[in-house]
């Protein structure tokens, strides 16, 4: 059944991806900019300039340039960034894992402290609980993430001294672990290189925090609406009428069942935090994904750009593809559908 | 001794519009073994009076006054700790609606065995067996492959027999049944009627009927108590009050139910509506649409029942 369904959503994603290689490749030749113009440098003359152009094929029309595009796609390639001088796909992929682990560890701790705060304030509405969440979702939300990011430096490194200093994913004295599935935590923990994990941990700490701080208000405002939604359902007037301990009732009845909006949300939060986090990675040093696209945006490199939005729409429709597949697994009616 | 006593209960929901005084003044008793029918129209208090005696009550009610006292223990006052065991196991509930009113994405299976391993002290396989057990006593056809299947995979027939199963499950003392067969079609009502019944004969077990469908209640109750807008106005045996109803709404109430011979169109409706529970209400809540209605009847306090032959009680100062 499952199975199924992953196979009806996966042809389903492929006019959507052939959407995204066609509007991300107009989109980027109509940006404003002369590639060549930039790489040739201020002093290069006009021959100078077309010979880049020349070379970059820049000088084709848009159709032949497309096709070529494409044959580059389906070999794999993803062209050469111009800036660093590295294939797109290869950069993009030493720096996804760095995007990927961060969004991750600010998301666990989001639904970390958003899921008790969203039941609880569902629970006692109106109570001192239920303001509290109130005011610490709108203050979440309403504080930029590079602001919040550097408050927390601010506080935590500068005057505390208990973090340490905000550049990149390791200091300067550990080594990155082999690389297994390129999240650090993971595989310094497979490499039993416990003094790496630390030191990444200690890193990802602050970042993460960040990102959380910000995800927090979406999450619990989600829960507790849905919750509410559910506690005054006639199934766990039910399950209280038969007795079942308060904790049965919470959890396996009633947040069970609250739990698909809070999934679908958790989705879109997720696929927002890994592009749009750019800031917090400026913030913090990290080689991710989201400041090299700035980079090759402000660089008028095309490659990088496109790179990164194909890889954001496979990483959008994965997303979009495991929501399903989890929603399958809370709600059997679900399954039934597919 | 009586199963259950509610004495003089009274309550009220706060809410934004005012006070609404749901319950007044509310006395009624279950015997061992009998089935007490509570019937009035909607609105009169009688889901309102089975969720005080259940403890499950909306968090915007208030208990004002009285007692429900379950084997002489007061769930009200000593007995509130208490009455978390008794849920489910001494004395359960089954509701309407029994398509929303099992959880949508658990097996009803194991909806049975966790109110199995709550109350009755087996372990989850244990629970498991004695669910399916409980599935073939209710008489659901193919039990075994029954009990994986979830509330939409049934019809509504069958959902009410899994939430007899639910309520069923520890042998509690107590039954109530709040409109266990509204929304059901008639064959599978009679059909859901008998099973209550043969499961309470078996067990000795008193059940509280509530409904609104008075020819149900005459068929099935040893006694009924006819409420309205939150008053209890007559308790009777159900032969006496057919006989002999001496309270004008019972009256009414009687004329509105379809029995043979009688067409449609002869069919009484009982004038007027519920008085709004909020603010001043005469004594009488009855009095607004009550065609005896005279102004000796509001003079001074009504005294709540009085009693004419042993068992027939009625709140009236007028009666039939």
């Amino acid at each position: 059944m499952i199975a199924h369904l992953i196979l009806r959503r996966l042809l389903g994603a492929i006019p959507s991806l052939v959407a995204v290689v066609v509007v991300t490749f107009m989109l980027t030749r109509a940006l404003p900019g002369d590639p060549a113009a930039y790489f040739a440098g201020p002093a290069a003359t006009p021959q100078a300039i077309e010979e880049i152009r020349h070379k970059l094929g820049l000088d084709k029309s848009l159709p032949l340039q497309f096709v070529d595009y494409l044959g580059d796609l389906a070999r794999g390639e993803f062209g050469q960034s111009l800036t660093t001088g590295q294939p797109v796909a290869q950069d993009i992929l030493a720096r996804l894992p760095a995007s990927v682990e961060l969004t991750l560890a600010g998301l666990i701790l989001a639904l970390i402290v958003a899921l008790p705060l969203g039941v609880a304030a569902a629970t006692r509405p109106g109570s001192w609980i239920d303001h509290l969440a109130r005011v610490v979702s709108t203050a979440g939300v309403s504080l930029p993430v590079f602001f919040t990011g550097l408050l927390l430096v601010y506080v935590f490194y500068y005057l505390l001294g208990w973090a340490p200093a905000p550049m990149g994913r390791l200091d300067l004295f550990t080594s990155a672990p082999r690389t297994i599935t390129g999240f650090f935590l993971i595989d310094s923990l497979l490499t039993g290189e416990f003094a790496t994990f630390r030191a990444a941990a200690a890193q990802l700490t602050l970042p993460a925090l960040t990102l959380a701080l910000f995800s927090v208000a979406p999450l619990a405002r989600m829960t507790r609406a849905s919750m509410l939604g559910v506690l005054s359902s006639d199934f766990v007037r039910t399950a209280r009428a038969n007795g079942l301990s308060r904790g049965t009732v919470l959890v396996t009845y009633a947040l069970r069942n609250a739990l698909l909006p809070v999934v679908t949300t958790l989705g879109m939060v997720f696929s927002f935090l890994l592009g749009a986090n750019v800031l917090v990675e400026k913030v913090f040093s990290w080689p991710g994904i989201g400041s090299y696209a700035i980079e090759a945006l402000v660089a008028s490199d095309y490659a990088p750009v496109q790179g990164f939005i194909l890889t954001m729409a496979v990483l959008y429709v994965t997303l979009n593809l495991l929501i399903d597949v989890l929603y399958g697994l809370i709600d059997p009616r679900v399954r039934i559908e597919a | 001794m009586n199963l259950l006593e509610i004495e003089h209960l009274s309550l009220e929901f706060r809410t934004r519009g005012g006070t609404v005084r749901a319950l007044e003044d509310v006395s009624l008793a279950v015997g061992k073994g009998e089935t007490l029918g509570v019937v009035g129209e909607s609105g009169s208090g009688k889901s309102v009076l089975s969720f005080a005696v259940m403890g499950i009550s909306d968090a915007a009610a208030k208990v004002t006054n009285g007692a429900v006292r379950f084997e002489g223990l007061d769930l009200l006052g000593d007995g509130r700790s208490a009455l978390d065991e008794l849920r489910g196991a001494e004395m359960s509930m089954i509701f309407q609606n029994p398509r929303v009113a099992l959880n949508p994405i658990r097996m009803v299976g194991k909806q049975i065995a966790d109110v199995l391993s709550r109350h009755a002290g087996v372990t989850r396989d244990q629970a498991k067996t004695r669910a399916v057990e409980m599935l073939a006593k209710v008489r659901i056809p193919d039990p075994e492959r029954r009990a994986r299947a979830y509330p939409f995979e049934m019809s509504g027939g069958m959902c009410q027999r899994v939430m007899i199963a639910l309520a069923l499950a520890c042998s509690p003392k107590l039954l109530i049944a709040d409109e266990p067969t509204t929304g059901l079609d008639v064959t599978t009502q009679a059909a859901i009627m008998d099973l209550i019944g043969d499961l309470a004969r078996e067990s000795r077990m008193s059940t509280i009927l509530i409904t609104h469908d008075l020819a149900l209640a005459a068929e099935r109750c040893d006694r009924i108590a006819v409420m309205h807008a939150g008053h209890v106005v007559e308790v009777a045996t159900t032969a006496e009050l057919f006989a002999h109803p001496r309270h004008p709404y019972t009256a009414k109430l009687i004329a509105t139910t379809p029995r043979p011979g009688v067409g449609l169109a002869e069919l009484e409706p009982v004038p007027g509506a519920l008085p709004d529970l909020r603010g001043d209400l005469p004594d009488c809540r009855y009095s607004t649409r009550c065609e005896r209605h005279r102004a000796e009847c509001a003079a001074g306090p009504l005294a709540r029942m009085i009693d004419l032959t042993n068992a027939h009680l009625v709140a009236c100062r007028r009666p039939l």
